[in-house]
């Protein structure tokens, strides 16, 4: 390499630092500049629109498009209208984390919705703490998410609760005493929830007779399910997602296994009785709402979801809907619209009438709320059974 | 003891559908010493043509073996098309490259086909009708077995002896085995080597739509993604059992099955995955041409 060469490269090196100096710069100002003088309030969203959890990402994103509705018709948030900017993370935890990058320092966004599998958002809040942007995680229940940092809340009830719920469930209402577990290997939100079933059912007296697992993605899940049938379970606990839990279910009825199946909200979609299909029936799962209550303020939501898409909003939709508004009054009872304010505007959310519950923020920015265990009934239709509080 | 024929059972079964998608992968290899990592894909295509196949006639509200065979019928020729379309358009001008190149190419075949399914099919999982759901209970106490595996288990081990027929006693298979021995040399004899490689891609491609089928039947979600992980475990099988050999693909993805079957069965399944492709290195490690394997004696 020549002299002249070596000078061209430095000159790239040297504007390249310059760049991405001045990007780095351009954030801070970009966000200060859409509070003073943008005619609209960038919002993000990162969503699985794609990919294995795809109903995740399109059923919270319905919910919060009609939640933004709703509010930039009542005139908007200090007297501006919101603006969602989504992007999708192809259900990939790396994607979400460069979704996260882009919509910080590109869009300039002021605060960010998303996501609902736990994996990803660890992945995103790492990145909006770094940059100091709040983050609203609708439906991530693993407890390591707003562990990232105090810019990062849910509107959720956490796992530890999430598993306490379905030990009690099935400790108390189906009286079983021995409970097999079969844990997604892949996912934070799975083995964690696990763990903490595990550590409830056995505090309460229950026995886990064996803990298996698998990788999201598998199809065949026969070798595990056999073993656990030597085990005698009177119950299987596969907190997975949808996609493999239908799977699941059918090769334990062919298996001869006709125990029911215990789950979380990871369940919550309605390719799940779609998948297991009859074998999905009579097993159980907490979620954060049931659509039978039937509460006006529920009801009328319920309403106004289906004549926009069509359908009876899961879960995923109704935590959508309620990180959306949340954020809104956030941000309506904020000091200034800049990204500091609107978290201490966040952190201060006290009894929050939402869809999914009252919604509080406790220390830890996590929501303090109760959770409903719903059954799978006949075609598919998720039965409301009882309600568990903290 | 019953664990361990349940077992059994399982493992064969799941070997069972590693076989037929590592036939096609072990074909297209044997012919044209290409490593076809579209395969995965192509099998994908084959349970979507399949399922929409079957809500296009309204099949699978009741089962029936008709329906099956119209379904298995239209994703083998969709897949055939398939398969003579990527190799008439991503392979074919790339015949005279280095063997790198094609193998890169390969795998942009692969991506393209997921991602293009993502868009046009959607990439939430889809259900699969199920068309043929046999109705005879074979259990014997607690060792249950569905009937649904034994037929994918009888269809793979039937089309493994078909392709054998077809390779040694036909004049396409003739023809195969010259272009696989001599690409140059089969040419001068005056064998059309272009349209004997494209006859093999169609009939591997045709094995993977069966295969997709078969698989949706007995695992009914599909997702455009669906044909990665397969894909890896049949070319990992088919290099077990030597690749470019028909019995060794068939005999190596039943070892696979069974392996991976017992691993989780008796010890963790945290290994699962990890297993294939141990098994992947020691085979090249130890006995690079796999069980089956001589030199170049019994190449396609």
């Amino acid at each position: 390499m020549n002299q002249s060469q070596l000078g061209i490269l430095k000159g790239v090196l040297l504007c390249s630092i310059l760049f991405i100096s001045e990007t780095g710069c351009k954030k801070h100002r970009g966000a200060d500049s859409t509070t003073s003088s943008g005619p609209t309030l960038r919002i993000g969203e990162v969503g699985s629109m794609t990919g294995s959890e795809g109903t995740f990402g399109i059923s919270t994103h319905q919910g919060i498009e009609l939640a933004i509705q709703e509010i930039n018709a009542e005139g908007g948030v200090q007297g501006k209208k919101l603006e969602i900017i989504l992007v999708d993370n192809q259900s990939k935890a790396d994607e979400a984390a460069t979704a996260t990058v882009k919509l910080i320092s590109q869009d300039n966004v002021i605060a960010i919705l998303g996501e609902v599998a736990s994996s990803r958002s660890m992945a995103m809040a790492a990145i909006a703490q770094d940059f100091k942007i709040p983050m609203i995680s609708p439906s991530s229940t693993n407890p390591k998410v707003t562990e990232q940092g105090n810019y990062i809340f849910r509107v959720c009830f956490i796992d530890p609760f999430q598993g306490k719920v379905m030990a009690k469930f099935a400790r108390n209402n189906l009286k079983l005493s021995k409970v097999a577990i079969l844990r997604d290997l892949k996912s934070d939100y799975s083995t964690g929830l696990s763990q903490y079933f595990k550590s409830a059912f056995t505090e309460s007296g229950g026995k886990i007779v064996t803990d298996e697992s698998y990788n999201s993605g598998d199809i065949d899940f026969k070798s595990q399910l056999t073993k656990m049938r030597a085990t005698r379970p009177e119950a299987i606990f596969v907190p997975g997602y949808y996609t493999e839990v239908g799977l699941v279910a059918r090769q334990a009825r062919e298996l001869g296994l006709t125990i029911p199946l215990l789950g979380g909200d990871g369940w919550d979609s309605p390719k799940l009785a779609e998948i297991g299909g009859q074998a999905m029936e009579n097993s159980y799962f907490s979620n954060h709402y049931s659509n039978e209550n039937q509460s006006p303020y529920i009801q009328s939501f319920i309403r106004k979801f289906k004549q926009s898409y069509g359908v009876v909003p899961d879960g995923l939709s109704a935590m959508g809907y309620d990180a959306a508004k949340v954020l809104a009054s956030a941000m309506t009872r904020s000091k200034s619209l800049n990204p500091a304010d609107i978290r201490d505007a966040l952190a201060s959310t006290q009894n929050f009438a939402g869809i999914t519950g009252n919604i509080s923020m406790d220390s830890n920015r996590n929501a303090i709320k109760s959770a409903v265990v719903l059954k799978v009934a006949k075609n598919g239709y998720f039965q409301y059974q009882t309600t568990i509080s903290p | 003891m019953l664990e361990l024929v349940q077992h059994l059972v399982n493992g064969l079964s799941l070997g069972s559908i590693y076989a037929l998608i590592a036939l096609g992968y072990t074909m297209v290899f044997g012919v044209l010493q290409l490593i076809n990592f579209a395969h995965g894909d192509v099998y994908m295509l084959g349970a979507y043509i399949g399922m929409y196949t079957a809500h296009a006639f309204g099949f699978g509200q009741s089962s029936s073996l008709f329906s099956l065979i119209i379904t298995l019928i239209a994703s083998m020729v969709g897949c055939a098309c398939t398969g003579f379309l990527i190799e008439r358009l991503a392979y074919r001008p790339l015949r005279r490259s280095p063997r790198i190149n094609v193998l890169i190419t390969a795998v942009g075949v692969s991506l393209f086909l997921e991602f293009s399914g993502q868009l046009l099919f959607g990439s939430d999982p889809k259900f699969f009708p199920q068309l043929f759901q046999p109705n005879v209970d074979w259990s014997i106490g607690e060792l249950k077995i569905n009937p649904l595996q034994i037929f994918v288990f009888f269809i793979s081990i039937t089309l493994m002896a078909l392709l054998q027929y077809i390779i040694f006693h036909t004049r396409l298979g003739r023809a195969m085995r010259a272009v696989s021995f001599n690409h140059d040399l089969a040419s001068l004899m005056g064998i059309p080597t272009d349209r004997v490689i494209s006859y093999t891609f169609m009939l591997g491609s045709a094995l993977a739509g069966a295969a997709g089928v078969l698989v949706g039947l007995t695992y009914p979600k599909i997702d455009p993604l669906m044909g990665t992980m397969p894909g890896l475990k049949a070319f990992v099988a088919a290099v077990l059992g030597g690749i470019g050999n028909i019995t060794g693909a068939v005999v190596g993805a039943l070892t696979l099955g069974l392996a991976e079957e017992f691993l989780v069965g008796y010890w963790a399944s945290t290994y699962r995955d990890a297993l294939a492709f141990a098994i992947l290195i020691l085979i090249l490690l130890f006995k690079p041409t796999g069980l089956f394997g001589t030199k170049r004696t019994e190449k396609v």
